[in-house]
Order: C-alpha cells, then structure tokens, then sequence
C-alpha cells in the first residue's frame, strides 16, 4: 500500500530552501533562457517570435559540426575514462591489502584539492612547445626541435579524461566494494578465466555505478568549457565554445539561448539512450 | 579402491603462523568426508588448498592420482560450495547452473537437458528461470549444490554450507544432504564446526584443532572410542574430571579427584601411577539408580541442582556430595524417574568400561 504524501509543517519549512533553490536558480533562468531563445527579428527589423535561432544552427556547418563533434568526443571520453578508471577501481577494491585502500583512494583525490583551472595550467606547462617534456626529449637528442603537444584533439582528450577521472572511480569503488569476493571465486571454481568473470560477473555486478559515473562523466565533459578552451585551442572548437561567443563576443543573446537549450536536448538525449540501451533505471542509477 | 583425493603432508604457513600443520589423508571414492574443527583451526585453509586458491607451502595434494601443484581453480576436477553459496545474483537459476557448463563450450541443448535433469535430482524441477532473491534459504542450497554438481566433479567441496540456515531447515538439509550424496556417489569434503552435521551426515570425519587432524576415524568410533582428550571434549558432550593415576591393572585404572573420589575406567595407553590424567564420561553412561547387584560400577552420591528437560535429550545437572562439579546426567523419558526434583540426593553410577581417561596436557 502507498503512504499518502501529507504536506505538514517541517516538511514545508525543509522543502522550502531546495524548492526556492530549484526554482529561482534554475527554473527560472531556463524558463528566460528559452524565451530569449525564440526571440527574433521580423522583416521590419522589430522584434518577433521565431525560431530563426535555431534554423541558424542547422543552415550553418560550423555550427552542427561543433555539435556532433562535442557528442562524439564526449561519449569517447567517457568510455576511455571507464577504461581508465575500471582497473584503478578494481585494484584498491579487490587487489590491494584493506588498510592501503583509504590511502590509495587519497591518492585519487589529491589531484582534485586544487582546482581544475591550476590542473589544466600544470598540464600546458609539462606539454607546451617551450615546455617540460618538450625539454628534456630535446636534451636527451630523441627531438631535433621542439614540437607543440597543445591544441590537437588527443591532448584535449587527455586532459578530459583526467579531469573526469574521479567521477568516474569514486562510483565504480564504491559498487565494487559491494561485490561479493566469493563471488568471484565461485565464478573460477566453476571453470571461467578471468576474461568471463569480467563480463559475466563484474561488470553485470557493477553496472548501476558505471552507468551513474558515465552520467556524471558525459554531462560535465559536454558541459566543460575551461579544458578544451585552454588545452584543444583554436583547432579543437567544443560547443560550449560556441555558446560563450554568442554570449560575449556577439551579445547574441537569443542565439547563446538557443544554443544553451540544444545543448540540453543533446545531453538528455544522450542519456536517455544510454539507460535504454544499458537496460538501467535512473532511479536505481543515482541511488 | 579409487583414491579420490590424497592429501600428503601438507602444511600452510602465513608468515610465523602454521594454519595448517603436517595434514596427511585420502579419500576414497563415493565417501562422505567430513573435517570437524573450531572456528580458526584451519580447516578452510585446507579446504582452499585443495580448491586451488590457496597453494600449500610444504606437501602434496593429489586428485584422482593427478598432481595439483600449480593448477588453478578453474582447471582442477573438484568445485566448492561457499559457506555463503555465492550463487551469482545477476543470473537466473537455469544461467547459474549452466555457467560452469558454458566454460566446458558444451553444446546449448546438453546444457538445457542436463540443468533440467540436476534440478530434478534436488527437487527443484520447473525452476529454471527463477530470479536467485526469489528461492528460500534452502532451495538457494540447492540450487548452490546443483551448480556445482552438474559439472560432476571428482571432488565436491562444501565449506559449512548449512552455517546460515536455521535450526529446523538445517536438520532437514543434513538428511537431505546425505541422501543426495548416497544417490549420485559424488564424493564429499565436508568441513563444519557443527559436531552433529559432522557425526550425522559423513562416512569419515577428521577432527581437526590448532592446524593438525587429533583423529581420523568413523563418527562411531570418534564418540565410542576418542583418541584424545581434545576429541572427547569436542565431539559431543563429556563430563571431564582431572584426577591422578593410583592403580594400574590392564586396561583399567584407578584414578582420585583432588576431591578424593576414586574411580576406576580404561585407559587407550598404560599409564604409571602418579600420572595426571583428564578422565571423560558420557552423560548416558550414567545410570540412575542402579541395581545393588550390578557388578563393576563406580557408585556415588549426587545432589540434583536442575532438571533440563529437552524431550528425548533431557539431563539432569548435578553436583557430587562432596564437590562442585558440574555433571550431566542423562534422563531417559520413560516416566522411570519422573519422581526426581531439585535437591534430590539420588545414587549415579557408571561402568568401569564406559570413561575414559588420557594423560592430561601440562
């Protein structure tokens, strides 16, 4: 049998902060956010509503391009991240002794005490033209003259995924430490190699948490802005790229808008995909 | 007779610490082995070795006459019942069953044909595509042995697999068990901490205290004739006396409390007078009441401190006249001593054949 909702008196008093957050900081700006969006100008040169905006984004390559772009490197990094982040994850969870696990998952988050800002400008230093390992593979004779490691798409990749590591490992640490080690044992006991009790055992098992870190993963890289700017440069654009030129540097307001909201649509979409094809529930995802 | 399993001199150490010291038994086909030890006497170490997941520091452990140094789990002809099933929840019970059959690439309709012939064997038929969190304990049980026996293993492995169920089920799975393995001849190794799963369900039991087997032998023989005083403590109940040797004829001595009872019982080795010695005794060897012509008895004066009554198992708790030790006596439900009350001063006695006594460890 359900339980009737009742709104009483506490719940009112603790619902009210989150609902004022929700709606204020961001029902609010997305409600404005779409209306901006379907401003536009008719022939006279008034203002109109329209959907100019969005035709704008189909009718011009650039555009689209970026965007399909941003998805597909999106997805990519938050595969390579699973790949990265499944074996650290498995290692502190099933490898190592129990009380070097705590410092290990330290380890992890070390990086993350300075913020992603610091994170990306250490990497420029180690990886520019004039820069550390630019350095010594010239002084070790293995480079005749220095050569730029920033701005292609593999460096912005890399930094991606570094920066996403932990929202990925935190969620597979914590569902493998719920996956029984007889488990395991039993699965080779009964004849399977350590290929088999991967893909029948560990991972089924750990599904829930890949699928919540994918999420985590997928939207912050979609919506990341600082690493492809600093890292991919001119030669890597990312959608977010294109949102904050609209804004700033055209104060096209309503375009921005327009393409804030599609860039909402794609990442919905993506994941509405992902749970259907993973067969997960977003309920039992974000537990 | 096929030998099953042979366990030579085997010995696991964990840096400075023997788990497992110098073990050394076979097994032969179709038989009902059980290894009966308290919690951390290392019995599931031995039971991991010859799984394969542990590798012995010292020793041999042969399968069929095949030498398994070296083998790992997935490649050796014996399988393991977890002590908590590890039944794989994520699969049905028709997919945990076949798992182990895949590995083998069987072909899809032998696996088909063989889970519905091993669910029918455990008295699960129709239950293939049940959910695991579906099933009760006792039929997760089953569906645990029925994995593990689909495979038909040269030895099956069952580490106290009846530890989680509850009292009534765990009764009825004993039974069940015994019956199964008689039917399918598979041969069992069992290990538990439950001395009466061990003594009801097994043709051999090893007990096993501090990393060494004390005594190998028929559960008959481990309650009749124990060879140490561990194993008469161990496997079912005991009254003990510490006392010291008086008198030495063959085969019986003559043995005084520090309370100056003397009692006379067998000895398994001789003994010089002036040895300490454990002297054990069944709570049924006691006989209340007896006849004043029964020859050879140790007769003496209790004084009934409580009355346990347990159905077929009740004792009485007593204490010698002069003494306070704590002695159980069993009380047979034939309406023959109904008459007994607390305080009662009543005559115990034993036969001289019925205790035993070994030199006591100091």
């Amino acid at each position: 049998m359900k339980r009737r909702f009742h709104l009483t008196l506490p719940l009112i008093c603790f619902l009210t902060p989150v609902l004022l957050w929700l709606l204020l900081l961001i029902v609010l700006p997305h409600v404005e956010l779409l209306r901006m969006s379907l401003r536009t100008e008719d022939f006279g040169g008034d203002p109109a509503w329209g959907v100019a905006n969005f035709m704008n984004f189909f009718k011009e390559p650039i555009y689209w391009l970026t965007f399909v772009r941003t998805a597909v490197y999106s997805i990519m990094v938050t595969v390579m991240t699973f790949i990265v982040a499944m074996p650290v994850a498995f290692y502190i969870t099933k490898v190592v002794a129990p009380r070097f696990q705590g410092f290990l998952m330290m380890l992890l988050l070390m990086p993350f005490w300075v913020s992603e800002l610091v994170r990306v400008y250490g990497w420029m230093i180690l990886l520019r033209e004039s820069g550390v390992i630019n350095h010594f593979l010239t002084g070790l004779g293995i480079l005749n003259q220095p050569i730029e490691m920033l701005y292609n798409d593999v460096t912005m990749v890399m930094g991606l995924v570094y920066t996403s590591m932990l929202f990925m490992a935190v969620p597979l640490v914590s569902v493998l430490e719920s996956l029984d080690d007889s488990l395991i044992e039993a699965a080779y006991d009964l004849g399977a190699n350590m290929g088999t009790i991967l893909f029948r055992i560990v991972i089924p098992h750990a599904m829930p948490g890949i699928v919540s870190g994918s999420i985590v993963v997928f939207m912050l890289t979609l919506g990341n802005y600082l690493t492809p700017n600093l890292m991919g440069g001119k030669n890597s654009l990312w959608f977010t790229e294109q949102i904050y030129n609209q804004f700033i540097a055209s104060f096209n307001w309503n375009q921005g808008s327009a393409f804030g909201f599609l860039l909402l649509v794609l990442s919905s979409l993506v994941i509405w995909v992902g749970l259907k094809l993973t067969r997960q529930k977003l309920s039992r995802v974000v537990q | 007779m096929q030998i099953d399993l042979s366990v030579q001199r085997v010995s696991k150490t964990f840096g400075d610490f023997t788990a497992v010291d110098d073990v050394s038994f076979d097994v032969p086909q179709g038989q009902f082995f059980s290894i009966l030890g308290p919690s951390g006497c290392g019995k599931t170490t031995l039971l991991r070795m010859i799984a394969g997941f542990t590798e012995p520091s010292r020793g041999k452990i042969e399968i069929r006459g095949a030498d398994m140094a070296g083998v790992s789990p997935n490649r050796r002809p014996v399988n393991l019942i977890f002590q908590h099933l590890a039944l794989f929840p994520m699969m049905t019970v028709a997919q945990n069953i076949a798992f182990g059959l895949q590995r083998r690439r069987e072909k899809r309709a032998d696996i088909q044909q063989k889970i519905t012939r091993i669910l029918e064997r455990v008295d699960l038929p129709g239950f293939e595509d049940k959910a695991i969190d579906q099933l009760s304990g006792g039929q997760k049980q089953r569906v645990a042995i029925a994995r593990c026996l689909v495979l038909e293993p040269a030895v099956l492995l069952l580490d106290e697999p009846l530890g989680a169920l509850d009292l009534k089920l765990r009764e009825q799975m004993k039974v069940e068990l015994k019956k199964l393995q008689a039917q399918v001849g598979t041969t069992f190794v069992y290990i538990t901490h439950d001395q009466s799963e061990a003594l009801v369900m097994s043709d051999h039991v090893a007990v096993m205290n501090q990393g060494h087997f004390e005594q190998v032998d028929t559960p008959q023989n481990l309650y009749h004739q124990p060879q140490t005083s561990f194993v008469s403590r161990f496997v079912g109940d005991n009254n003990a006396w510490s006392g010291v040797v008086k008198r030495c004829e063959t085969e019986i001595v003559d043995i005084e409390t520090p309370s100056g009872q003397h009692f006379r019982t067998r000895a398994t080795v001789p003994l010089t007078p002036g040895t300490a010695v454990d002297l054990f005794l069944r709570p049924e060897a006691m006989i209340i009441q007896p006849a004043a012509d029964l020859p050879n008895l140790n007769r003496f004066e209790v004084i009934v401190k409580s009355l346990l009554f347990d159905g077929a198992n009740s004792r009485l708790l007593a204490n010698p006249l002069n003494d306070d030790t704590e002695l159980l006596i069993a009380l047979p439900q034939n309406r023959q001593f109904d008459h007994i009350r607390r305080d009662d001063r009543i005559e115990v006695a034993w036969d001289e054949q019925s205790g035993i006594c070994f030199a006591s460890l100091e």
